[in-house]
């Protein structure tokens, strides 16, 4: 590994996604992202990529789009007003089997909302970013290093499973500094992608990407098509991080910035005597139910940590198959919840500290 | 050293950031866990920045510092703001070039120094921040002398190497002061 650098996570996850073979950047500045756009339109020039701040969201994403078609390594980043805006884009890009990264990096909403760090766009990510029946792959890093390691991947499943992939991130994650390693550069081999529409110098019948398709009968054999891949996501790609959460009695689930802060109430509970732990996502969809059902047998109750209003506790509810409650403590509109209010709902779902 | 959780506050303008990389670095270069955490939004001029950093031995959780073991407060609304979030037994540090009024608390450790002035009678304007940090250094002991100058060396980019000498003359005379 290379030696650590202290780097901001808007900047690093630019350049792990230059380290990961990106040469396309297409965005628009919105806080608290504009350092990773800031970053590719220093970097890409030197390196021969492409950077273009396109004249709105809606631009920059169906610039993507044509990217990812023609077979490129692309992405965009943008703050949550930014996805809403991007959403009929991403949808086309799913609608056309693209793959592409996406970064949000969220703020508080709805509407122009405020720029303190959020959560609130979990249920855009997971279910409903653009219309029709899709999904895109959603990682949830919780470090800058994090931020990093997940970049390569996300455009390797992208490109596996020919699908938008986004790395859900937060104001926190995005301004703050910690110190990283950043993966050695890779080449990526374009001419994988036989799909692409690239020219096909009269070597081969042209490719065509599309998303629309007037016969419903052909529309519909698509999307089944479409959800059998999503099936074998689901069973193959969950991941998720478990800390104490073998002989916990309360689990806590919590993903990003909100997963920090409920660490180190674990960590002080724990002092505490209090068995709790926790079970952090780093895909969001895929869900990782696995490891939420695997925890249901002896765990009391689960406790949705978020910086929402508990988007994420349905998801958590479907997991544990309804057998255990589950609770919710969370802060919204751009307010980091603090390890103590964390510790205290742990402490009220444990009846009081018992020595 | 346990862990050390620190609150830099001022007006933006003051080098709050700065100083928090340089002790983020140093304690990198001493083997901790380090966070930065920097205030961010539609600051106006003549308003307030600050900036969280942790040290630790362990993974870090909440990078926001919101009860610090030390308090560097380098205007009066940070001061304000945040001296009663400073943990019992903690350290504040005022500029007291800028601040006049006085800590009311008498469960932390208080240092007033003349920050602003020291620099500027040495020569060294606008560098009150690494007069503090040298002084912070002293009280605490967040890392090695080593350490403290390799982390000032890290901070400041190849293109303005010539400041180094500058901000290390600056934080020696807060270790001397």
């Amino acid at each position: 590994m290379a030696e650590r650098v202290l780097m901001k996570g808007n900047e690093a996850i630019a350049e792990a996604a230059i380290a990961a073979g990106c040469r396309h950047f297409f965005g628009y500045p919105i806080t608290p992202q504009t350092e990773v756009a800031a970053y590719m339109s220093k970097r890409m020039p030197k390196i021969g990529g492409v950077y273009l701040q396109g004249e709105s969201e809606v631009a920059s994403i169906n610039m993507v789009l044509g990217a990812g078609a023609a077979g490129a390594r692309v992405m965009t980043s943008t703050s949550s007003p930014g996805i809403s805006l991007m959403s009929e884009g991403i949808s086309y890009i799913a609608g056309s089997d693209v793959p592409c990264l996406i970064i949000n990096v969220q703020r508080g909403g709805p509407g122009l909302g405020g720029i303190q760090p959020s959560q609130a766009d979990y249920c855009q990510a997971t279910k409903a970013t653009g219309h029709g029946d899709f999904h895109m792959l959603v990682f949830a890093p919780s470090t800058v290093q994090e931020m990093v390691d997940l970049v390569a991947g996300a455009f390797d499943l992208g490109d596996k499973y020919r699908m938008p992939a986004m790395v859900l991130s937060d104001g926190m994650l995005g301004q703050m500094m910690e110190p990283v390693a950043l993966p050695e550069p890779k080449e990526v081999d374009n001419d994988s992608k036989p799909w692409a529409a690239c020219g096909h110098q009269n070597k081969r019948e042209h490719n065509v990407i599309n998303s629309l398709y007037i016969n419903p009968q052909e529309l519909e054999d698509l999307v089944r098509e479409r959800y059998k891949k999503y099936e074998k996501i689901k069973e193959t790609e969950q991941r998720a991080e478990e800390y104490l959460a073998d002989d916990a009695d309360i689990i806590i689930v919590a993903f990003g910035a909100s997963s920090r802060v409920s660490r180190s109430a674990v960590d002080k509970a724990r002092k505490e005597g209090i068995k709790v732990g926790l079970i952090r996502p780093i895909t969001l969809w895929p869900f990782p139910e696995k490891a939420i059902w695997k925890h249901a047998g002896h765990a009391k109750a689960f406790l949705s940590v978020e910086m929402n209003m508990g988007q994420m506790v349905d998801d958590i509810r479907l997991a544990c198959r309804c057998t255990r409650p589950v609770e919710f403590y969370g802060r919204t509109g751009g307010i980091i919840p603090t390890p103590k209010e964390v510790y205290d709902e742990i402490v009220r779902l444990n009846g009081g500290v018992q020595r | 050293m346990t862990d050390l959780n620190i609150l830099l506050a001022g007006f933006g303008g003051q080098g709050i950031l700065f100083t928090g990389k340089v002790i983020a670095y140093a304690g990198m270069m001493e083997g901790k866990e380090v966070s930065w955490l920097p205030s961010y939004g539609p600051e106006m001029r003549g308003g307030t920045a600050n900036c969280s950093v942790c040290l630790s031995d362990a993974t870090i959780g909440s990078p926001l510092v919101t009860t610090p073991d030390v308090l560097v407060a380098m205007n009066l609304p940070s001061l304000e703001k945040f001296e009663k979030d400073v943990v019992p037994g903690g350290l504040i540090i005022v500029d007291s070039s800028i601040i006049t009024k006085k800590v009311s608390r008498d469960d932390v450790k208080v240092v007033y120094l003349d920050a602003s002035n020291i620099a500027e009678a040495n020569g060294f304007k606008g560098a009150a921040n690494m007069v503090i940090l040298g002084r912070m250094f002293r009280e605490t002991g967040f890392c090695s002398a080593e350490n403290l100058d390799k982390g000032l060396q890290k901070s400041i980019p190849p293109k303005k190497a010539a400041l180094i000498d500058s901000n290390r003359k600056a934080i020696s005379l807060g270790m001397e002061s």
